[in-house]
């Protein structure tokens, strides 16, 4: 019997939504307590507590994690500085192929990380199997190269490694920051004490386990869980010669007043507020790709999240409907899913305080779209959301958000898109889009950002150095740049 | 009904179509190659790729005896399996139409035919429009038309233009599909604006290849398309189908096609009035899969009859 265009439209829809295609979680186990990785091993903290790490899309328990003290924090740096002095004396091609075994292991571990990520960040599985681990393996993979190479990264210089590195990282891309403090320190020769985020410490305790697997000398690595007071006692603490931090500015700036007379090495990796300007020329569908790509990645826990859109008057009407046509077709839900688009806000604090600024922004009179679409009753979720008629003022213009939430404002030529898109304490990253070559080369030029992206947005490599200008931190990440700030290089 | 548009400087209003970022939409294509369809959303997605089929058989070889076999596979995709829907269109060479007609009569399944001298169009109009009318005139519902890759790439829009005309108007109530042949278009900019070209001509499908030339349909190429169609029928209101054809040969491949579809045009599209998949070895393996999903095992090609 033939099926009239009316019900094969109707049954499409029903079946396109997709039947749920659950990554399976069976090959993974999550031990039901950890402690500290101190010394090689992993070690009951002198401090006795533990505290929960929870399942953001389920708010189920996953694991208790140690919390680290003053004691276990002191443990923890006298290792690294201990492992310091044969680490540092190791010949160069030693340490490289520590650094490649570590990142062959984490490519063949690389569903399982994937899975813990997923569960205990709250991030769809297919970012974090298709970005998070095979970046974090491939920055391994570079800094590999680099271990045996100091002398020609830095001619006419004397790279000597520092000492131990206190390292404190986010809850927004847990495997792939620690990849990005670990690698490099210990491609220079210095050893770790490194403070994941409270809210999503398991990867690091799976990758703790895989120094373990990679034989790695004990000490060379160090991880520390618990909550601020922990990464306050890390970064502090004497022993530690060198402290690279990310998260938000708030407390980048504390730190940097902390250690301000310490004579310790600082690198900061801040907040953004970044601009996403589409000129009139550009290729439209692909630019919808780009803004959606860069605010509703990771659910906007990105630092240089395109959380301002800037569009060429002109277009911003075909722009927004296509926009808008586009969000409606992003699946929220589980987040192991494989074909969830938007997962869950990593933690119920994290929620508030996006909840929080977009109130502020239908207070100050923005508009809001968000399209239909039904959150689980479990867990916590923010639906895909845009503001336009927005002000240069509001605070959903001028303040990090954080989270799925795009604030839409409008210019006339290339002069005031660069005065928007720099009026702004951050200056982590740019997005341009345009046909025009010479356009793009005279925006990057202009813009104070530490990335500018050209037609495309959010894109990683470890070759490539990452970092910003003003409130959004300063030293580089990635590349030969991001040696430095873990070498002597007098 | 289209109403073809008298434009005086289409080589102007052409160059004007809005560009597309290489990068960018080959990304996009990858992402959405990457859906995981299972279960009952596979079983419908292969129903549908059936529903959607143009079996096509373009060879100096073809007789009366291997159209008439192709008609009785795609009117009874697999014998003594009623369940298993009849597909969209037998597509054959203008020469072979009468077959097809006479095989296909009293089924649900179209006559379409290839003309305007496929694959390459190098020869006269006249020809051409009668190439097309004697097609129809023998029984053919649909005309698979390409366009002139040799005008298009010199800048002659115009003469692309009167042709799609031309033979919209020598179809009279067949449908006209109209091949770009991306493969020879070198950039997903000339897609681009060969699509709003055929569109804006009166086309009443386009489709990406012939199936002749290297690279044929690709992910990409059939979005750049799809996203062309979406915003003709947003200016217009007008909505125009889409045809995949060449080197689809596995039921992934398929379902990949109706994932780019179903996120690009939405599910108004996902009919064979609006979609449709030329292939001519897809079937078997649509076939084979559905039985797998059925029973949970594959089996032997030996119980999938050949055309």
């Amino acid at each position: 019997m033939a099926i009239t265009k009316k019900q094969s439209a109707a049954l499409a829809k029903q079946v396109f939504e997709y039947a749920p295609a659950p990554e399976s979680i069976d090959h993974v186990k999550i031990q039901p307590r950890y402690g500290l990785f101190i010394g090689g091993k992993m070690v009951e903290p002198h401090s006795k507590k533990h505290f929960p790490t929870i399942n953001p899309a389920t708010e189920k328990k996953l694991a208790e994690v140690a919390e680290a003290d003053e004691i276990d924090v002191d443990r923890a740096v006298k290792a690294a500085g201990k492992a310091f002095e044969s680490w540092s004396h190791l010949a160069p091609s030693q340490r490289s192929r520590y650094l490649f075994r570590i990142s062959r292991i984490l490519q063949e571990r690389a569903r399982e990380l994937a899975v813990v990520e997923t569960m205990d960040g709250g991030k769809p599985i297919k970012e974090s199997r298709d970005v998070d681990i095979p970046l974090s393996a491939a920055h391994f993979f570079y800094y590999a190269g680099w271990a045996d190479k100091l002398e020609w990264a830095f001619p006419n210089r004397k790279p000597r490694p520092l000492g131990v590195a206190g390292q404190v990282i986010p809850w927004n891309f847990p495997l792939l920051m620690l990849a990005w403090k670990i690698a490099p320190a210990l491609a220079a020769g210095n050893t770790v004490v490194l403070k994941p985020a409270e809210t999503t410490p398991l990867s690091a305790m799976l990758f703790a386990d895989i120094c373990m697997q990679a034989e790695l000398p004990p000490g060379v690595v160090n991880i520390v869980t618990g909550a601020g007071k922990t990464g306050s006692l890390v970064v502090s603490h004497p022993g530690v010669k060198k402290v690279a931090f990310t998260g938000s500015t708030e407390v980048g700036k504390l730190i940097q007043k902390q250690l301000a007379g310490s004579g310790k090495k600082l690198t900061l990796e801040l907040g953004g507020k970044a601009a996403n300007i589409v000129f009139g020329d550009a290729p439209l569908d692909q630019a919808v790709e780009g803004i959606v790509n860069g605010i509703y990645f990771n659910q906007g826990h990105v630092c240089c999240a395109g959380s301002r859109l800037l569009v060429q008057e002109s277009i911003a009407e075909p722009l927004m409907e296509k926009l808008k046509r586009r969000l409606s077709t992003l699946r929220l839900g589980d987040p192991l899913d494989k074909n969830t688009d938007i997962g869950a806000i990593n933690s119920r604090a994290q929620l508030e305080k996006i909840q929080g600024l977009v109130e502020s922004g239908i207070q100050e009179g923005a508009e809001l779209y968000q399209p239909e679409c039904q959150l689980p009753e479990k867990g916590f979720w923010f639906p895909p959301t845009l503001f336009t008629n927005v002000s240069q003022s509001y605070r959903i213009a001028r303040e990090e958000i954080f989270g799925p939430v795009l604030s839409v404002l409008t210019f006339r030529t290339p002069a005031e898109a660069v005065e928007k898109a720099n009026n702004t304490p951050y200056g982590l990253s740019a997005g341009v889009w345009t046909d025009k070559g010479s356009r793009i080369l005279w925006m990057a030029e202009h813009l104070r950002a530490g990335v500018v992206w050209a037609n495309t947005f959010n894109r990683f490599d470890p070759t490539s150095p990452f970092g910003g200008y003003k409130e959004s931190g300063f030293g580089r990440e990635g590349g030969i740049h991001g040696l430095a700030p873990y070498l002597d290089l007098n | 009904m289209a109403t073809a548009l008298s434009l005086t400087h289409l080589g102007s209003l052409m160059r004007g179509v809005r560009s597309v970022d290489e990068v960018g939409a080959e990304q996009r294509a990858a992402e959405l190659a990457k859906r995981s369809i299972k279960k009952a959303s596979k079983l419908w997605a292969l129903d549908l790729a059936i529903r959607c089929m143009d079996l096509t058989t373009l060879e100096g070889s073809d007789t009366p005896g291997k159209v008439t076999a192709l008609c009785a596979k795609g009117i009874r995709p697999k014998p003594g399996d009623a369940t298993i829907p009849s597909v969209a269109a037998i597509c054959v060479y203008p020469a072979r139409v009468p077959d097809a007609a006479t095989h296909l009569k009293g089924s649900t399944v179209k006559v379409a035919s290839v003309a305007t001298a496929f694959p390459s169009g190098q020869s006269f109009t006249s020809i051409k429009v009668t190439e097309t009318e004697d097609a129809v005139k023998a029984g053919a519902h649909e005309i698979d038309m390409v366009i002139d890759r040799g005008a298009f790439l010199s800048g002659d829009y115009q003469h692309v233009y009167d042709e799609i005309v031309a033979i919209k108007e020598a179809c009279g109530n067949a449908h006209l599909k109209v091949i770009l042949e991306t493969g020879e278009l070198g950039t997903y900019d000339a897609v681009r604006r060969a699509s709003i070209l055929a569109m804006a001509a009166g086309a009443d499908f386009i489709k990406t290849s012939t199936g002749k030339v290297q690279p044929a349909a690709t992910l990409p190429v059939s979005l750049v398309m799809m996203e062309a169609i979406r915003d003709f029928v947003r200016e217009t209101g007008r909505p125009v189908g889409f045809k995949a054809a060449g080197g689809i040969r596995t039921s992934k491949q398929a379902i990949a096609y109706l994932v780019l579809l179903y996120e690009t045009l939405g599910s108004d599209w996902m009919t064979p009035d609006l979609f449709r998949l030329g292939a001519s070895t897809l079937l078997n393996d649509v076939l084979m899969q559905i039985e797998k999903e059925r029973t949970g095992v594959y089996q032997s090609p030996d119980y999938f009859t050949i055309d």
